[in-house]
């Protein structure tokens, strides 16, 4: 027992590969949950659809963006402009006032104020309703502190894109940005350790097949599975779990294409840096599974993350996969409204593929 | 080489084979993968202080035979006894009692020689005083002072292999098993590792071994050629050599695998 | 004679061993070249810088006229390589890994059906097994169709009977024999020295260092000494008590009988009465002719 607990403890000293899970792991994932991953928000934008445009709905305004939780963002001239701007993605909450708002606070002691929030992330939805509804009843309370009982303002809250504020719309999304990152880098990444392992390589090297051969060889059979997969989601979520299914179906097929190709070139990069397979399948995990999970908005909001963990989400693919998958799902989202997004994990996957290449050995070290 | 004399007899040194304890009984084992026979049927003894020889060619069933013996595995029927104790019933005790090294694997290379040294030790139960003295011995026979602080993995295949054989034997076993200990080790080291082989005999350890070297199969006392799962020949190795009318075990091995029928 | 290969001082060093130290040799065209030598003389790093998977940090060599670094297109294009574990897709049948191979290289198994013929004959009843469920005779022959299936005019074989008992060895040599009648080049490495015999010529290898290079036959001629069979009931012991004579060179025990090499001008006669009269009457003596591994074993002990 005892010599088996030295000689354990002796190999675990010398293998750093442990050493660093052993301890790096829990160390990064308590730092992360206590410090960065909050649900608490902080200067979300909102925007005014103000019919009134006086006295009363001008300071509710002021009294929102002073506080932390609210940045205001812009006036709206119209109900269109709301679509547009939760298209867009940055304003998260829109505030419509009735004409004539103060006018009749004060005559009939109560008005209305819509409280429309994008609940493509309902988590987010509900807290930020919230939040406006705290502060406007804050508002009212100082107002008539002499009369409580007195004018009322009625705050309706309405969510759009998921009125019911169902979970599995949040989930879906992101499952898919997870898994179809997952299984596809991991199972290239494994599939290539493999064969380095088995001795296979050896003989491939020595023949007149070129890397990029091999790199795509190994790409297309797992891209046509990945994409199996997705569609194998998203029929259950449209099936069984009534996702709405209005969003631009091939930009969407397109878009998850591209996603694919992303991760199956990242798979690629990881086996050209690991040499057996446990390697490839721990850089998987720990390298990609917690920090999409984690860093990619899928539960927790990015924007309210420490400014280095902002710019590390800027470079993971998932972020951006989760903000073109949603949009065009629960917001029927179009090319013009997630360009920028395509654009980055276009760019991301250019680089993996020509890094890969750089990368793959054609020779033995 | 050929055959320069004839009329040898090698035997066992000092006693002669009726004053021999059997160490392993091995009375009608079989052992079936479903519908595959590994072992059918062997009957075999191992004596006290004898260099047993166990041939065969790749898939003929010896690896399944070792792995019953040293109580990996359970057979599907038979009698066997290894160091008087039963494989059905006895496999703790068997495990204390034997010895084993394998070609693949039997140090750590993780660890330097001492470490590995006091592990193996440790898990024998030696006591640390028993633990020193076998290390400081094992560093002076087998002249490791140069590599006393070097991990395994950095020592030569040879050193390698001498200190495993020592590791297997360091509890005094009854009988020690050998799975192709000498596979790709220079002729010098080989023969240093048979004359340790040897002087381990020499002490009254009985030693099991296997190898595809067919000269080695000449240090053995004994051998049994094991084909499709049977033993098909069993004796000293002058004697097989007589009775199949040939100069060395490799003639008799090759007669012998080429009747083989498994594919 | 043309020459298939041809090395040039090469070494390659790694973190604390010289792998190889300074090689040169050169192979014919068309002849069975073995490099023989234990674990760790230096044989797959060798067949790796030749077959253009390592890049050497000393020395040249050139496989049928190209340059190991810098045409490694071209002899990529040409040899066959079967590494030392079998490099086979486990989970693939032996009909699947041959497509395979024969698909890298640009080729079909019907155009050179009549080069892996003799081999492939004898694995095709059980073609649609699974690698991973051969046995390693057959692994062993699969491995080889596969290496051959271009058509290359260069061979490699790294270790290919290493773990492989002695008739599938017996057998493995024969095929290889068939296929050097085809002007094929093969090079092959072993650890067995017994194999020596069955190559054209042979370089002996030892810690990165060629001890010699020659027919076996030559290395056999050039052993420096008289060598003496001995044999007795009780070999072991009578090796241990050669080993403490001042006269004896060398005594090594061989299979049924000790190879003794006696210093200068020690007398045979005088020894082995002097040994008799140790309780080992039964003493029995003769010159002998050498083997490979005596005269390997003897280069070891000038090194």
């Amino acid at each position: 027992m005892k010599e088996f607990i030295i000689k354990e403890f002796k190999q675990i000293f010398r293998d750093y590969r442990t050493m660093t899970i052993l301890f790096g792991i829990p160390i990064a994932q308590v730092l992360l949950f206590g410090f960065a991953l909050t649900m608490d928000l902080k200067n979300v934008h909102f925007a005014v659809l103000d019919l009134a445009k006086d006295e009363h709905s001008r300071k509710i305004i002021d009294k929102m963006d002073a506080s932390d939780y609210f940045i205001f963002d812009r006036y709206l001239s119209s109900f269109d402009e709301i679509e547009t701007v939760f298209k867009e993605g940055i304003v998260k909450e829109v505030i419509v006032f009735e004409p004539n708002f103060s006018q009749i606070l004060t005559k009939e002691n109560s008005a209305q104020l819509q409280i429309i929030a994008d609940a493509s992330d309902p988590n987010v939805a509900n807290i930020l309703v919230n939040y406006t509804q705290a502060i406007i009843t804050n508002y009212q309370q100082n107002l008539f502190a002499d009369n409580p009982l007195g004018k009322m303002v009625r705050p309706e809250p309405m969510f759009k894109y998921n009125p019911a504020l169902k979970s599995v719309y949040m989930f879906v999304p992101g499952i898919i940005t997870v898994i179809l990152l997952l299984v596809s880098a991991m199972m290239t990444s494994i599939s290539i350790a493999r064969e380095k392992e088995l001795g296979t390589m050896e003989v491939l090297l020595v023949s007149p097949i070129k890397p990029i051969q091999i790199i795509v060889g190994k790409v297309i059979p797992y891209m046509v599975l990945s994409f199996l997969n997705f569609v194998i989601i998203l029929l259950l979520s449209f099936l069984v779990f009534d996702m709405p299914s209005s969003g631009n179906m091939p930009l969407l097929l397109a878009e998850t294409f591209l996603y694919i190709f992303m991760s199956l070139a990242l798979g690629i990069f990881i086996s050209t840096v690991s040499s057996s397979q446990q390697t490839a399948m721990m850089l998987s995990m720990f390298a990609l599974l917690l920090p999409t999970i984690l860093l990619s908005g899928f539960i927790f909001p990015i924007k309210n993350m420490p400014d280095i963990l902002i710019w590390i989400s800027h470079i993971m693919p998932s972020k951006w996969f989760i903000i073109i998958i949603k949009g065009i799902m629960l917001k029927g989202a179009g090319l013009m409204d997630v360009w920028f997004e395509t654009l980055i994990i276009l760019a991301q996957t250019i680089f993996f593929i020509i890094l890969s290449i750089k990368k793959f050995k054609i020779r033995l070290t | 080489m050929g055959n320069h004399f004839a009329g040898h007899r090698r035997l066992f040194y000092g006693t002669n084979a009726q004053d021999m304890k059997t160490v392993v009984t091995v009375k009608n084992l079989v052992k079936k993968f479903g519908n595959f026979v590994a072992n059918d049927n062997l009957n075999f003894e191992v004596y006290g202080g004898e260099i047993f020889g166990f041939l065969g060619a790749n898939g003929a069933g010896k690896t399944t035979t070792i792995k019953i013996l040293c109580g990996l595995s359970v057979p599907t029927s038979g009698e066997i006894t290894v160091a008087g104790f039963d494989v059905y019933k006895q496999r703790e005790e068997i495990k204390k009692n034997i010895g084993y090294m394998s070609q693949k694997f039997s140090l750590y290379d993780d660890l330097t020689i001492q470490e590995n040294i006091r592990f193996y030790g440790g898990i024998y139960g030696l006591s640390n005083e028993a633990i020193k003295a076998k290390t400081s011995q094992y560093m002076e026979t087998l002249d490791l002072y140069d590599y006393a602080k070097s991990r395994v993995l950095d020592l030569p295949l040879g050193i390698k292999q001498k200190l495993a054989f020592s590791v297997a034997v360091m509890h005094e076993p009854q009988i020690v098993f050998l799975d192709e200990p000498t596979s790709g080790v220079d002729p010098i080291t080989r023969r240093q590792f048979w004359d340790m082989i040897n002087a381990e005999a020499e002490k009254g350890t009985t030693v099991f071994v296997t190898t595809h070297y067919m000269d080695e199969a000449e240090y053995c006392h004994r051998i049994s050629i094991m084909v499709d799962g049977r033993i098909d020949a069993l004796d000293s190795p002058d004697e097989l050599k007589q009775q199949f009318e040939v100069d060395s075990i490799e003639e008799v091995f090759i007669q012998l695998a080429r009747t083989a029928t498994r594919a | 004679m043309s020459k298939s290969v041809i090395i040039q001082n090469l070494s390659k060093i790694y973190p604390g061993v010289k792998a190889l130290d300074g090689i040169s040799c050169t192979v014919n065209k068309g002849e069975i070249f073995g490099f023989i030598g234990p674990d760790g003389a230096g044989k797959t790093t060798l067949f790796r810088i030749l077959t253009s998977l390592l890049i050497p940090d000393e020395g040249t060599a050139t496989v049928d006229g190209d340059d190991v670094v810098k045409d490694y297109k071209s002899i990529r294009a040409k040899v066959g390589y079967m590494p030392g574990k079998f490099s086979l897709y486990q989970d693939l049948s032996v009909e699947e890994n041959l497509k395979f191979f024969a698909g890298v290289f640009k080729t079909t198994i019907a155009e050179n059906y009549h080069l892996i013929e003799g081999i492939y004959k004898q694995i095709e009843p059980f073609k649609h097994r699974l690698a991973g469920n051969l046995s390693g005779g057959m692994k062993q022959k699969l491995a080889l169709s596969c290496a051959l299936i271009h058509k290359p005019t260069v061979l490699f074989l790294d270790e290919p009977t290493t773990g492989v008992d002695a008739v599938s060895r017996k057998e493995f040599w024969e095929m290889l024999h068939q296929l050097k009648s085809t002007g094929l080049t093969i090079i092959v490495s072993t650890p067995y020295m017994d194999e020596a015999a069955l190559c054209d010529r042979v370089a002996l290898l030892q810690n990165g260092k060629i001890l010699s290079i020659a027919s076996p036959e030559e290395i056999v001629a050039g052993f420096p000494h008289k060598l003496y069979g001995i044999k007795s009931e009780k070999l072991y012991p009578l090796n241990e008590l050669l080993k403490l004579e001042k006269q004896v060179h060398s005594t090594y025990l061989f299979g049924d009988s000790i190879h003794l090499v006696l210093q200068q001008n020690a007398s045979i006669d005088i020894l082995m009465e002097k040994i008799k009269t140790k309780n080992f009457d039964d003493l029995e003596w003769e010159i002998i002719s050498p083997d490979i591994e005596d005269c390997f074993m003897e280069l070891m002990h000038k090194t």
